[in-house]
């Protein structure tokens, strides 16, 4: 059983149903990927599992408690991290700022995690000072990935954290992603550049409309040729 | 000629930089609370002006209360002293008006302008409580030195013809202005409660995922809004005087003061302030006597040389706001735009 799962969960913003019981779990130290088709459920997937949309049906256990009634703040307590896809960081403060506001519920000096982000992401360092609202794509992805850190959560959500980057520095994330998943954090994210990702993936979801349709390993799913063919565009 | 320039000087010193620094400052303190509120609270809060004679009304109370019992200061205008009770029943209205009225639009998420009909509807009740309260005539509450430096004794110390006044108001306006400024943005910069507001102000879903209590926010910033109006309203109060109706007027100079430097910056709120001020000021004042010292003597001017009357200073914020909203409508320093 994963640290965290969602199970079969069906539901939707009102109207009609956009997951339609897809299952999604991740361990700890594992990278998981959702990937699929534009309106295949993946962000909602993935919301659901923060607890920003009620699910008809469908249970999500972490470290196989039931959080189906927590809010989104409550789980963060409980140690998920979560980093939107847009509006992810505060742009009208400095970098600095953006990390003591993620660990705005730590009441302990958190001067440790803030050291330990600064050296996964050195740039931070150096523009600790500057407005986050002023920084490169690449550099603001890094404080929002930052900022969920400083709960020191033991699982962290990204949803499409290579949006809109160059394929250097999406690189540049992908390897920060993989030396976050080696301290032990399990991480769940939401993909466009589909192929990349689940090559550090150890868990692939392809979901469609909604449902799992293949999952397996990254390597294994860039390597079946019907996910090749229908998804990874040959 | 060089004494027809120092007096040239000391005429507009006296009639447009005093002034338009006490002036400024009053705007400034009354726009930084507008700032605040729409910054946090996402609308305009047009009970502002009602608000503001409500903390100068319940400070005059207080004034006449302590006079009564021959609690005065000596030079210090009692007012001073009677402020904290002013702010902290002034917080009291704040808080209560904010649970029972704006609490429930925002919980059901009502959009910006509904708040601000709310807003008005507030401000009607306030404006009929406090002319029930102290009556809708001027009131005065100044006591102590009216001076700091009297224009007989400027012109004595200096032999020039002109006198420069400082009155304790203009004095006391300005210094409780710069003090209550730092400490705001000593407290927005520094503190965790300060940062935690800008977060919220800055982008409300993230703060909300960080774990920041908007209610919370929201108290503290309606406890500032409180200390803000007060301090306005009251300093305006003791320079002017009291009297309800002008407290309405001054919404229009206010929210044109908040808007000019830019709504939800602090920074463009005190400029704005110090803009709307010295603008009503440079247009108003009558440059008869100015010019009398510059010019020759045969091209003395007969007239005012005024620009525009007093009557029309309300005029000028409108036509400031307009210019603003159309030429650059984030302000001065890059506000919201509304």
């Amino acid at each position: 059983m994963s640290f965290l799962i969602g199970k079969d969960m069906v539901g939707g913003y009102g109207g009609a149903n956009i997951l339609n019981g897809c299952t999604i779990g991740v361990d700890k130290g594992e990278i998981a990927v959702i990937v699929g088709p534009n309106g295949a459920g993946k962000s909602t997937a993935m919301k659901a599992l923060f607890g920003m949309l009620a699910l008809s049906s469908g249970e999500v256990l972490m470290d196989g408690q039931n959080i189906m009634h927590l809010k989104p703040q409550e789980r963060v307590k409980l140690g998920m991290g979560f980093v939107p896809q847009t509006a992810n960081i505060f742009t009208e403060m400095s970098v600095e700022e953006n990390l003591e506001m993620g660990a705005f519920i730590r009441r302990d000096d958190f001067s440790d995690t803030m050291d330990q982000v600064f050296t996964l992401f050195p740039i931070l360092k150096e523009k600790r000072r500057q407005l986050a609202g002023e920084l490169s794509g690449g550099q603001r992805q890094q404080v929002a990935v930052g900022r969920a850190l400083m709960t020191q959560p033991q699982l962290l959500m990204l949803d499409e954290p290579t949006a809109g980057v160059s394929p250097i520095v999406m690189d540049e994330l992908f390897d920060r992603i993989i030396e976050i998943a080696r301290t032990g954090i399990a991480i769940l994210m939401v993909e466009q550049n589909a192929r990349q990702a689940l090559e550090i993936a150890d868990k692939g979801y392809v979901l469609v409309q909604g449902e799992n349709r293949f999952t397996d390993t990254g390597k294994a799913l860039l390597a079946d040729p019907e996910v090749r063919q229908a998804f990874l565009g040959g | 000629m060089m004494t027809d320039l120092i007096n040239a000087l000391v005429l507009i010193a006296n009639f447009i930089l005093v002034p338009g620094l006490t002036y400024g400052s009053q705007l400034g303190l009354g726009a930084l609370g507008i700032t605040m509120i729409y910054s946090v609270l996402r609308f305009s809060n047009f009970a502002h002006g009602e608000m503001m004679s409500f903390g100068a009304m319940v400070t005059i109370l207080m004034t006449w209360w302590m006079q009564s019992q021959g609690l005065t200061f000596g030079p210090l205008p009692t007012a001073l002293f009677a402020l904290p009770v002013g702010i902290i029943v002034t917080i009291g209205l704040t808080l209560t008006a904010d649970r029972l009225v704006f609490r429930y639009y925002r919980e059901i998420k009502a959009p910006p302008v509904t708040l601000l009909i709310v807003s008005m509807g507030l401000m009607f009740f306030l404006g009929g409580l406090i002319r029930f309260i102290i009556g809708p005539n001027d009131q005065k509450f100044f006591d102590g030195e009216r001076f700091i430096l009297k224009a007989r004794d400027f012109k004595t110390m200096t032999g020039l013809s002109e006198g420069l006044a400082i009155k304790s108001t203009q004095g006391i306006t300005v210094v409780l202005a710069v003090l209550m400024v730092s400490f705001l943005f000593w407290f927005l910069t520094y503190t965790r409660t300060g940062k935690s507001m800008r977060a919220y102000s800055n982008n409300e879903d993230l703060a909300l995922l960080s774990g920041i209590n908007p209610e919370r926010v929201v108290m503290v910033t309606w406890i500032i809004t409180a200390v803000l109006i007060t301090l306005a309203g009251t300093l305006y109060g003791l320079d002017k005087s009291y009297k309800p109706f002008t407290y309405l007027s001054l919404l229009l100079p206010i929210f044109a003061s908040a808007i000019v430097g830019g709504i939800g910056s602090p920074v463009g709120a005190i400029l704005g302030g110090f803009v709307i001020a010295f603008s009503e000021l440079f247009i108003t004042f009558a440059y008869k006597r100015v010019l009398g010292y510059l010019l020759p003597e045969h091209l003395e001017p007969s007239g005012l040389m005024q620009l525009l009357t007093t009557d029309y200073k309300i005029a000028l914020s409108f036509v400031i706001l307009v210019l603003v909203l159309i030429i650059k409508p984030t302000g001065i320093a890059g506000g919201k735009t509304l």
